[in-house]
């Protein structure tokens, strides 16, 4: 087995050859979602649990697709309306949802490390799906997917990360899965946006858009919270988008054949020009979404392999 | 009840002198001879004044399920504190002479060791007004203090700062420049980023130094920090002391032991307010008790139950207990090289006692006989769930500590025997 993880909690304890054995999965699960070839028997007979703390309409669907076409039966747990709201610790909840003995559990989390505290505590595979601003890992092994099938190789790029690097937990992953594949890393963006020691990375860091997409393979953008617009990291919307956002012109500073990434959802006009998002030679955003569902059944699919091997020697009362 | 300690490894902060000999107590108080009745053969064993602890949260009024004045005592006890000065962060608040009165009597009835209580600096530690400092001082308040709370209202603090001075009481600050910190629940930093935590700049501690140095040029009080525990704030702080500032300097004994990295994947144990700093600033805050520039070492002890620790790491409450870990944690710094025991002991007794102007915290003739009777080198691995403390929240759980407690006095008593016999 070329993935040993029990849980999917982050990018920074996997190993690159378990991030290529999910990758060859999910690329195989690509191809067989264009041609409509379902797989109901991996998951048959499991219970997969989505339990979003955090608004999300994007991620949740895809995860929920993902699990369906596999066969597992899927509950979505709003839990932003439930018992939190009655006081209820983190912990609780997982012992409660514990008992009802889910195979495959899907959280996100508006804190940091909640995801990895969770997983303590329960006995199924937990998939973080975000936490706080800490890790986002299949978000960063769909973006791996889609740069990997549309550059042919996952690398020796150059790839530059823009925006608000500091509150993007999809930066966080990014970073550190480009950086195990040896990808040369850049970081571009206002310094009020950049975490501190992020330079310690093993990543460059520009503060200039021009000079930082120079001959870049790659333009990952990042989403700007609208409540950081206001004047505190940034003095306006129409200032960050005149030196930071993404238009024609600064991206002809990066290579002719660069392609264009963004996580979604979009700010038109606030750090992407509408018409470098819709330009099918560049932007590779609608193929990253598609690559979600596809790392999701991949990553499902490769922790529900682990969760039987476990039962299995624990029934035949053999460590592992 | 006379003692002659004899075969004893005096540890002596006052004289900074190690040496082979022999102690007697007479009548509770250290004295150049005695008739005794108990002779107590010490084996070669460190004998040193008990430590004086200023800082220690005991949770009694409001959560006496996370520490009481007993359990305290006994923590104590075990960890070789023979006095604990208390912090009024309780609930309520300790900001009134009747309040004060509460916690005196819990602790005269409860307490196997010395308590001095501190009282707030403001009512409510809210920053607005100051509390009745005279009457509080009338009723035994050892010094005065809002905890772990800035008083942002410079006008305010100047003020309480003046009327203290007028009184000659001694104010406790926390430095830290709280809109910078806001929101922080580690250093700020790669760990910080790497973690997804938002952090506290190690700045905002030395911005908070330079606000309250600059108040006590102008009000001349008397004022100590509870905590320096980064590099930065350290030249600020010696060019106070040089231009001859009222101020001397504390830190918790896990800034001195532990680093930013401890806090791992999220070990809630080990969140602190100041958070763990970067080994850097560690090492210079080692060096600088080593110096003498901060003067004083503290437990920090802060109780918490596992339901505010078992949390999201920036949603758990943040403090650790140190009572029993306190002097063999300390002893890491001796065993590394960086201090030797009667500097230790400065830091650890004397200088906490001079700057309360207690007679304890030494060996010489008169003094209380509060000592400590300690193997500094025996190694032991810490089991959370066997500290005396009703609260668990160590950051030593499993860890080998070095140098442990074999008795403790308080005014020549030995409590450590008293209580197994309770």
């Amino acid at each position: 087995m070329t993935f040993r993880a029990p849980h999917l909690l982050g990018i920074e304890h996997l190993h690159p050859t378990e991030i290529t054995t999910l990758l060859d999965l999910a690329d195989k699960y690509a191809e067989d979602n264009r041609k409509g070839r379902a797989h109901r028997n991996v998951l048959e007979g499991m219970t997969q649990i989505n339990m979003f703390f955090e608004n999300s309409t994007r991620t949740q669907a895809s995860f929920e697709i993902a699990g369906k076409r596999l066969g597992a039966d899927v509950m979505n747990m709003a839990m932003q309306a439930s018992s939190i709201k009655k006081g209820e610790t983190l912990i609780d909840t997982a012992l409660t949802l514990n008992a009802m003995r889910p195979d495959l559990l899907v959280v996100r989390h508006p804190n940091s490390g909640a995801v990895d505290l969770l997983a303590q505590k329960v006995n199924c595979a937990v998939l973080n799906a975000g936490d706080g601003r800490h890790e986002h890992p299949t978000q960063a092994l769909l973006d791996a997917l889609t740069i990997r099938r549309a550059k042919g190789r996952l690398h020796r790029l150059s790839i530059a990360i823009c925006g608000d690097v500091a509150h993007s937990r999809v930066a966080r992953s990014n970073i550190m899965l480009l950086g195990k594949m040896e990808n040369r890393v850049r970081l571009v963006g206002p310094p009020t946006l950049l975490p501190s020691g992020v330079e310690e990375f093993g990543v460059e860091v520009f503060h200039d858009m021009r000079e930082g997409l120079k001959d870049v393979d790659v333009v990952m953008m990042l989403r700007l919270q609208k409540e950081r617009m206001d004047g505190g990291f940034i003095p306006s919307e129409r200032e960050y988008f005149h030196r930071y956002g993404l238009d024609a012109e600064k991206l002809s500073h990066a290579k002719d054949d660069a392609i264009v990434m963004h996580p979604g959802p979009m700010n038109r006009g606030v750090e992407i020009d509408g018409t470098i998002a819709d330009d099918i030679n560049r932007s590779v955003i609608q193929e990253q979404v598609e690559m979600g569902v596809a790392v999701r059944m991949a990553a499902m699919d490769l922790l529900a392999q682990n969760l039987r091997a476990k039962r299995g020697a624990k029934a035949a009362g053999v460590m592992v | 009840m006379n003692t002659h300690f004899k075969n004893a490894r005096l540890i002596d902060p006052e004289t900074g002198t190690d040496i082979l000999g022999d102690l007697f107590v007479a009548h509770g108080v250290i004295a150049d001879s005695c008739k005794a009745d108990e002779v107590v053969d010490c084996g070669g064993k460190c004998l040193a004044p008990g430590i004086v602890d200023i800082g220690v949260k005991v949770s009694e009024p409001g959560e006496r399920h996370k520490e009481s004045f007993a359990s305290a005592g006994r923590a104590a006890v075990a960890g070789g504190i023979t006095t604990i000065v208390t912090r009024p962060d309780t609930s309520p608040a300790i900001d009134t002479p009747e309040t004060l009165e509460f916690v005196e009597r819990r602790a005269s009835n409860d307490a196997a060791v010395n308590v001095l209580p501190m009282a707030a600096l403001t009512k409510e530690r809210a920053g607005k007004e100051m509390t009745e400092i005279g009457f509080l001082m009338d009723a035994g308040a050892a010094a005065f203090t809002d905890c772990d709370r800035v008083v942002t209202n410079t006008k305010v603090f100047s003020r309480v700062l003046t009327y203290a001075h007028s009184l000659g009481a001694l104010v406790i600050g926390h430095v830290q420049e709280p809109g910078l910190s806001a929101g922080g629940s580690v250093t700020s930093g790669k760990f910080a980023t790497l973690r997804g935590l938002s952090g506290v700049s190690p700045m905002a501690e030395r911005m908070g130094l330079d606000r309250d140095i600059a108040l006590l040029e102008m009000t001349g009080a008397a004022y100590h920090v509870d905590q320096i525990t980064t590099a930065r704030a350290l030249p600020a702080l010696e060019r106070a002391k040089a231009n001859g500032l009222n101020i001397t300097a504390g830190v918790g004994i896990h800034h001195l032991t532990l680093n930013e990295m401890d806090v791992a994947d999220y070990r809630t144990f080990f969140k602190l307010k100041p958070p763990l700093r970067s080994e850097d600033d560690r090492l210079a805050v080692v060096e600088a008790v080593a110096s003498g520039l901060i003067d004083i070492i503290s437990s920090m002890h802060t109780p918490q139950d596992e339901e505010s620790k078992r949390l999201p790491f920036e949603e758990a409450a943040s403090g650790a207990v140190a009572l029993e870990t306190l002097l063999p944690a300390a002893l890491r710094l001796v065993h590394a090289g960086h201090i030797d025991l009667p500097h230790l002991f400065r830091a650890l007794a004397l200088n906490p006692a001079n700057r309360l102007g207690l007679s304890c915290g030494r060996l010489s003739i008169g003094a209380p006989a509060d000592l400590v009777l300690f193997d500094p080198d025996v190694s032991w691995k810490l089991d959370r769930s066997k500290l005396l403390s009703k609260s668990k929240n160590t950051p030593f759980d499993e860890a080998i500590l070095q140098g442990k407690v074999i008795a403790t006095y308080v005014g020549g008593v030995n409590k450590t025997e008293s209580l197994a016999n309770a």
